[in-house]
């Protein structure tokens, strides 16, 4: 075990699996020389040299496409396109060519394809440097998503999409970047379709993922001093989802809360609230509450930001709203 | 460029293969049997014959929503294609993409694609790939004249440019964009001139000559494997029908739709007078072959015809690929 920024967890990953499998290439705006905007890819380009990993021009679309036709031959592309907020340069990369490829070629090959990019608010990045987009991608049969809440989690996840057969969107939240913690050494991966329990409890169920996920855990311990036990769900992989293990709390606490600091409308949270209500009604004994960001784009002032970002407070109060 | 009797024959034979078939996936549109879209390669088979002649098994292509050609000339299986035309279990794709998404990998052949544009910068990846194989071959990029006009055209000339990628780019200038004349949509008469943009080769050719497309792409893939760089090859020509069955191209000048399909023009009457004049064969040759490659393509329609239709839980295979064992 090594303690670890969550920046050199994500460095880690990419330097074990390219030591790990000659066909892993790393390509992306300013990922050699520079090492990427906050060092995710910092030494990368002196270990493994210029044919591993390249610095593109901008011309997002042109880094999807190169993952897409290199991984279709044979490669594994790890593709850093920064804040997820560009992957609109690129939607159509990422939506009709890399989503769909397998599926249209009727299965003649893989393509393992990692993007991965930086999600999220609070250091005042304003509204085009921001956002959490991961309901853009869930919504694309044949991408996978995750998304990581700690430096474990981000060095596991991100060595499993690399080894991944499939395109994998890996959002990393940019407000995670300082965080340190226990990380194991060498390679090392955690599976896709596996929540993580955070914090067992028997009260009410708290699910949620990147940064608002450490949020939960801290709202669940002041909940714990008004009576509430709380079981504190990481759902960390999106696509696939571990429905079952996510049912399986609700079945222990009969109420849900889901958290996520995307937008609530449309945000991932609210298909996993109607699959709850789907397939585990009985189990429920209050309404599923969500909590996410306003119907805003992300304000830049640190006074109007801090007001748009769920925070322990709201999640507090959206579970106690569920005890009456 | 000096061709033996083969490689006229053979350059021949391909642009009867994508004319026979796409005449036949025409009647069988217009007979109510296929589906969907087809955007017909008809007049085109010049290009694509002449470019592939060039290629290796090795080299690949990424080709556009008017792909036929292109994959018949890379060698691409015909019953497959016909049957994929069909939406059949038998097909390219087992029915999951029809005419626009048909590929053959192990034919490097890297697929259609029904976005326009989006197989330019693909065409890079799969070069760069290449390249990290350590093989000797080239990556091609087929487009049209509209496609050129998008900005993964720009990124993917530039990346391969400064990335000294083996990639040709074949831009097949049909004069038209579904149905805006060139001139509506750029300034530039020659889209070869974009190449310079690049600090790359650009040259403009008689698209419906495939002994000029050929010797063309002969430069290019000699340029691209001697690590000298990329070409932009512009090759002229005209599309014979509308931009798909059921277009019907009231955007064309008849006098100039008539000049294009006359013997003079059309790539195949042409070619054919070439070969009796040169005396490279005669004309029962010539009927032979005609002969040979009908019957090939209505044996594709009878096996597409009498293969199974997909099973519908096989809809969902292949969203995912499954990891390693
Ligand atoms: C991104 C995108 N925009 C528009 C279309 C609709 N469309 C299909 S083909 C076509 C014209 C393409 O013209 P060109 O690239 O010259 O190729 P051609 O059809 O002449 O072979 C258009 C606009 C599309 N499929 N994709």
């Amino acid at each position: 075990m090594a303690t670890m920024t969550y920046v050199n967890a994500i460095r880690d990953a990419q330097r074990q699996e390219m030591l790990r499998d000659p066909k892993v290439f790393v390509a992306g705006e300013d990922v050699a020389l520079m090492g990427s905007s906050f060092g995710q890819t910092g030494g990368l380009y002196e270990e493994f040299g210029g044919e591993r990993v390249l610095d593109t021009p901008i011309s997002e679309g042109q880094i999807v496409s190169l993952g897409v036709g290199a991984s279709a031959m044979g490669l594994r592309a790890v593709l850093s396109l920064d804040f997820c907020d560009f992957l609109g340069c690129c939607m159509d990369e990422v939506m009709n060519q890399a989503a769909k490829m397998t599926y249209m070629l009727g299965g003649q090959m893989c393509l393992p394809l990692t993007i991965r990019s930086n999600i999220g608010g609070e250091i005042g990045a304003a509204a085009q440097h921001s956002q959490c987009l991961e309901a853009l991608f869930t919504h694309l049969p044949g991408l996978k998503v995750v998304s990581s809440s700690n430096p474990r989690d981000a060095k596991g996840l991100l060595s499993q999409a690399i080894r991944d057969n499939n395109p994998v969107i890996v959002l990393e939240h940019k407000a995670l970047n300082p965080m340190t913690g226990d990380v194991p050494e060498g390679a090392f991966t955690v599976p896709f379709g596996k929540i993580e329990l955070k914090k067992e409890g028997k009260d009410v169920s708290i699910l949620s993922w990147a940064n608002t996920l450490n949020k939960c855990v801290r709202a669940a311990a002041d909940l714990e001093k008004d009576g509430i036990d709380a079981e504190v769900i990481d759902v960390r992989s999106l696509i696939p989802l571990d429905i079952d293990g996510i049912l399986a709390s609700v079945e222990k606490t009969g109420r849900v809360v889901i958290a996520h600091e995307a937008v609530e409308t449309g945000g991932y949270g609210g298909e996993i609230a109607a699959m709850i209500a789907d397939k585990g009604f009985d189990f429920l004994d209050a309404p599923i509450k969500r909590v996410g960001a306003p119907y805003t784009p992300v304000p830049f002032s640190g006074a109007l930001e801090k007001h748009y970002q769920p925070n322990e407070e709201r999640i507090i109060r959206a579970v106690k709203s569920l005890f009456y | 460029m000096k061709l033996t009797k083969d490689a006229y024959l053979s350059l021949y034979e391909t642009m009867l293969r994508i004319r026979f078939f796409e005449e036949t996936a025409r009647e069988l549109m217009l007979g109510g049997k296929l589906g969907g879209f087809l955007h017909l390669y008809s007049g085109e088979e010049a290009i694509a014959a002449g470019v592939c002649s060039e290629l290796t098994k090795e080299d690949c292509i990424c080709s556009t929503h008017r792909g036929h050609g292109h994959i018949i000339a890379k060698g691409g299986d015909i019953h497959k294609m016909m049957a994929e035309l069909y939406g059949k279990a038998t097909g390219y794709s087992q029915g999951k993409s029809g005419s626009m998404h048909i590929a053959d990998i192990g034919m490097g052949i890297i697929g259609a694609n029904g976005i326009v544009g989006a197989s330019i910068p693909i065409t890079n990846g799969v070069a760069f790939a290449l390249r990290y194989l350590k093989k000797d071959a080239v990556a091609v990029a087929f487009f049209g004249d509209g496609a050129s006009n998008r900005g993964t055209f720009h990124e993917a000339l530039n990346l391969a440019s400064v990335w000294n990628l083996p990639t040709i780019f074949i831009c097949e200038n049909n004069h038209f964009g579904m149905s805006t004349p060139q001139g509506r949509a750029m300034k530039l008469k020659r889209i070869s001139d974009r190449a310079s943009a690049y600090g790359i080769a650009g040259v403009t050719v008689d698209g419906n000559d495939p002994v000029a497309v050929k010797e063309a792409t002969h430069e290019a893939v000699k340029r691209a494997k001697s690590g000298k760089g990329q070409s932009l090859i512009e090759c002229v020509t005209w599309r014979h029908h509308g931009h798909y069955i059921g277009d019907p191209a009231a955007y064309k000048d008849p006098a100039e739709q008539k000049l294009w399909l006359s013997e003079e023009r059309d790539p195949i009457p042409r070619f054919e007078a070439r070969l009796l004049k040169e005396k490279v064969a005669n004309a029962e040759e010539l009927d032979g072959l005609k002969n040979k490659v009908r019957d090939v393509i209505s044996a594709s329609v009878a096996f597409a015809e009498s293969s199974p239709d997909p099973s519908p839980e096989s809809m969902y295979d292949f969203v995912y690929m499954p990891d390693e064992a």
